[in-house]
C-alpha cells in the first residue's frame, strides 16, 4: 500500500515538474531554451521569458497549490465533498474589496502589490472575520453554523457587488467582470514573492494537522474522543487556509473549481490518508492551474481567455465523468 | 454515581434519558453543563484531551457513517493519542493494531475500504479502532443497535472478553435490555437525567423499575439455557 502510494506520488511530482519546466517556453513568441543564455540577440524573447512567463507560471503553481490544499482541508473538516474555501465567503469578500477599489478608482501600489489586490485581500480578511464572529456568537464552535454564515455572507456580498457593478461606469464594470473571472497576468516576481509566504505557511499548517484531518473526515466526535482539541485545531486550520486563499485570490481573482476538484482527483489516485494526499494535492493543483493558464494563453492567441473559464470548462465535465465512473472506492467523503 | 475499575456497566433508559449525553460528557465531546466528573481521582477538566484519549476509548452510535479509509488505516487512527505530528507508526503500534483487529475479527478485511463493509462489519471496525486506543475504559453508545443477531452476539462476546481478559472497564448505553442483562454485572437506569436504579440485572428484573422507566408493562421470564432473566414488552 505504502509503496504503491510512493510511486504515485513520485509520478505526480515528475509530471508537475515537467509541466512547470516546459510551460514558460510555450507561447506566441517562441522561446527556444538557448535564448535564456542570450546568445542570438533575441532580448525580447528572453525578457518575455523572465519577466512575463516565468512569474506567471510560478504564480499559477502557487495559486493552484494553495486553492487545492485549502479545498482538501475544508472537505475533511466539513465532511462535505462540496466544501471549498470559497464556501466561507473568502472569494466574495475578496471580490467585494476588488470591486470597491475599481469602482472608487483607487490606484496605488504598495511594495509592487496593486490597490486592487490589497483591497481584495482585506475584503477576504473582513469576510473571514465576519463569518468567524457569527460562528463564535452562537455558543460552541459548529462547522454547520460556520458553513451557513459563510453562505449568507457570500450571498450578501454578491448582491453588493452586483449593485456596485450596476451603478458604476462601463469601463469599471468591465474591469470588475474581468477580475471576477480570474487570471494571472502579472509582470515580474513581486506578486509571486508577496503570495509565497502565505502559501508556504498555509500548506505547512495543513500538513502539520494532516492526522487531525484524517480524524475529522470520520467525524468530530471521533476526533475529539481520539484526543484532538477540535476547536483549537479547526481555528488554526481555518485561519491558515483562509489567509492563504485570501493572499492568492487577491492576486489572481476567484479561480473556481480547483479547490474542489484537485483533492477529489488525488483521492481517487492515492486515497484519503492526508499525509500522502496533501503533497499529491498541492502538486496536482499547482500543475493543473499552470496547464489551464497555458490553455488560456494559447487557445485564442493572441487574445487570452480568463483562466477561471478554462478551469470550470475542463473541471466540470471531468468531475461528472469521475462521479459516474466510480461508485464506491473510499475516495469520496460523503 | 461511581464506576469501579474493571466493571461492566450497562446504562438503560428511554430515548432522551441522557445516556448519550452521559457518555459524551465523559470524554468531553460535549462540554459545559453543571456537576462534576472525576476520573481516577482527578477532575475531568484537569485532563488534556490527549490524556483523556489514552484513558477512555469511544465507540459512537452506528449511524451509517462512512469514512474514506481502508480498515487498517481506520484502526490505525486509534493510535493518534500516542503519536505526535511527524512520527509514523512504530512496530509496537502495528502490533496493537493487528491485535485489535484480531480480537474483533476484522483482520480479514484489513485492506478493504471502510465504505465497502456492511453495517455489522463497520461496527466491529469501530470497536477495533477503540481497542487500538488502549484505554482502560471503553465507552459505547448503542454498540449493537441496527445489527443482525450474529453481529450483536459477536460484538457482545468481544466486549465480554476484553472486560474479563484485559480488565477494561466498560460503560455501554443500550436499548437492548436483554443483552444488557445477559452480559453486564451492573445496570444503571436513567430517566430524564436521574438515576432510578443501580444494581445487578436479576435485582432489576424483580422490581417495577422497568415499568417506571418506559411507562410500559413488561413480562419477565427466564432464558431457557442460561437461566438469566429475559424481559418482554407486554402486548396491550
Amino acid at each position: 500500500m505504502s509503496r504503491h502510494r510512493f510511486w504515485i506520488l513520485t509520478a505526480i511530482a515528475m509530471v508537475s515538474l515537467a509541466v512547470v519546466v516546459i510551460a514558460p517556453f510555450i507561447g506566441i513568441i517562441s522561446t527556444p531554451p538557448r535564448v535564456l543564455w542570450g546568445d542570438n540577440g533575441s532580448e525580447l524573447a528572453a525578457d518575455v521569458f523572465w519577466r512575463l512567463r516565468l512569474p506567471r507560471v510560478a504564480l499559477g503553481f502557487l495559486a493552484g497549490a494553495a486553492l487545492a490544499a485549502a479545498g482538501m482541508a475544508f472537505q475533511a473538516m466539513f465532511r462535505n465533498a462540496l466544501a471549498t474555501p470559497f464556501t466561507l465567503g473568502v472569494s466574495s469578500g475578496a471580490a467585494l474589496g476588488a470591486t470597491l477599489c475599481i469602482h472608487l478608482g483607487w490606484s496605488f501600489s504598495i511594495l509592487g502589490v496593486s490597490a486592487v489586490s490589497l483591497s481584495a485581500f482585506f475584503g477576504a480578511l473582513g469576510s473571514l472575520m465576519i463569518v468567524y464572529g457569527i460562528t463564535l456568537c452562537r455558543s460552541g464552535f459548529s462547522t454547520t453554523t460556520m458553513l451557513l454564515a459563510g453562505v449568507a455572507v457570500s450571498l450578501f456580498f454578491s448582491s453588493l457587488i452586483l449593485f456596485m457593478q450596476y451603478m458604476t461606469d462601463l469601463t469599471s464594470s468591465f474591469r470588475i467582470l474581468r477580475w471576477l473571472m480570474g487570471g494571472m497576468e502579472v509582470v515580474g516576481f513581486r506578486a509571486v514573492t508577496s503570495a509565497f509566504p502565505f502559501v508556504v505557511s498555509g500548506v505547512a499548517v495543513v500538513f502539520y494537522f494532516a492526522r487531525e484531518l484524517n480524524l475529522f473526515a470520520v467525524g468530530d466526535d471521533f476526533a475529539v474522543s481520539r484526543g484532538v482539541d477540535a476547536t483549537r485545531t479547526k481555528t488554526a486550520l481555518f485561519l491558515a487556509t483562509t489567509l492563504m486563499v485570501g493572499g492568492v485570490v487577491a492576486l489572481c481573482g476567484p479561480i473556481g473549481f480547483i479547490g474542489m476538484m484537485a483533492p477529489h482527483i488525488c483521492r481517487l489516485m492515492i486515497g484519503s490518508e492526508h499525509r500522502y494526499l496533501l503533497p499529491a494535492t498541492v502538486l496536482f493543483g499547482g500543475m493543473f492551474l499552470v496547464l489551464c493558464d497555458l490553455l488560456a494563453r494559447m487557445l485564442i492567441a493572441p487574445a487570452e481567455i480568463p483562466v477561471g473559464v478554462i478551469t470550470a470548462l475542463l473541471g466540470g465535465p471531468f468531475f461528472v465523468w469521475l462521479l459516474l465512473r466510480r461508485s464506491s472506492s473510499g475516495a469520496f467523503l460523503t | 454515581m461511581s464506576i469501579g475499575k474493571g466493571e461492566f456497566v450497562c446504562i438503560i433508559g428511554p430515548n432522551g434519558a441522557g445516556k448519550t449525553t452521559l457518555i459524551k460528557c465523559l470524554n468531553r465531546i460535549w462540554r459545559g453543563g453543571s456537576g462534576g466528573i472525576s476520573i481516577a481521582g482527578k477532575p475531568l477538566n484537569h485532563y488534556s484531551q490527549g490524556e483523556l484519549a489514552r484513558l477512555l476509548a469511544y465507540v459512537p452510535q452506528a449511524d451509517g457513517r462512512t469514512a474514506p479509509f481502508t480498515v487498517y488505516e481506520f484502526v490505525m487512527m486509534g493510535r493518534y493519542p500516542y503519536l505526535d505530528a511527524f512520527s509514523s507508526i512504530r512496530s509496537e503500534d502495528d502490533k496493537v493494531i493487528r491485535k485489535a483487529m484480531e480480537t474483533t475479527g476484522t483482520s480479514d478485511f484489513a485492506e478493504r475500504f471502510f465504505d465497502t463493509l456492511s453495517g455489522g462489519e463497520r461496527q466491529k471496525v469501530f470497536l477495533a479502532a477503540a481497542l487500538a486506543q488502549q484505554g482502560s475504559m471503553l465507552l459505547l453508545d448503542e454498540p449493537t443497535t441496527f445489527l443482525d443477531p450474529r453481529h450483536q452476539i459477536e460484538i457482545n462476546r468481544t466486549l465480554k472478553r476484553v472486560n474479563q481478559e484485559d480488565g477494561v472497564t466498560i460503560l455501554s448505553a443500550t436499548h437492548d435490555i436483554n443483552s444488557g442483562l445477559g452480559i453486564a454485572e451492573r445496570i444503571i437506569a436513567l430517566k430524564a437525567g436521574k438515576i432510578i436504579f443501580d444494581g445487578p440485572g436479576d435485582v432489576l428484573a424483580g422490581t417495577n423499575v422497568l415499568r417506571d422507566l418506559y411507562d410500559h408493562d413488561f413480562l419477565i421470564t427466564q432464558h431457557p439455557k442460561t437461566g438469566k432473566p429475559m424481559i418482554l414488552p407486554e402486548e396491550d
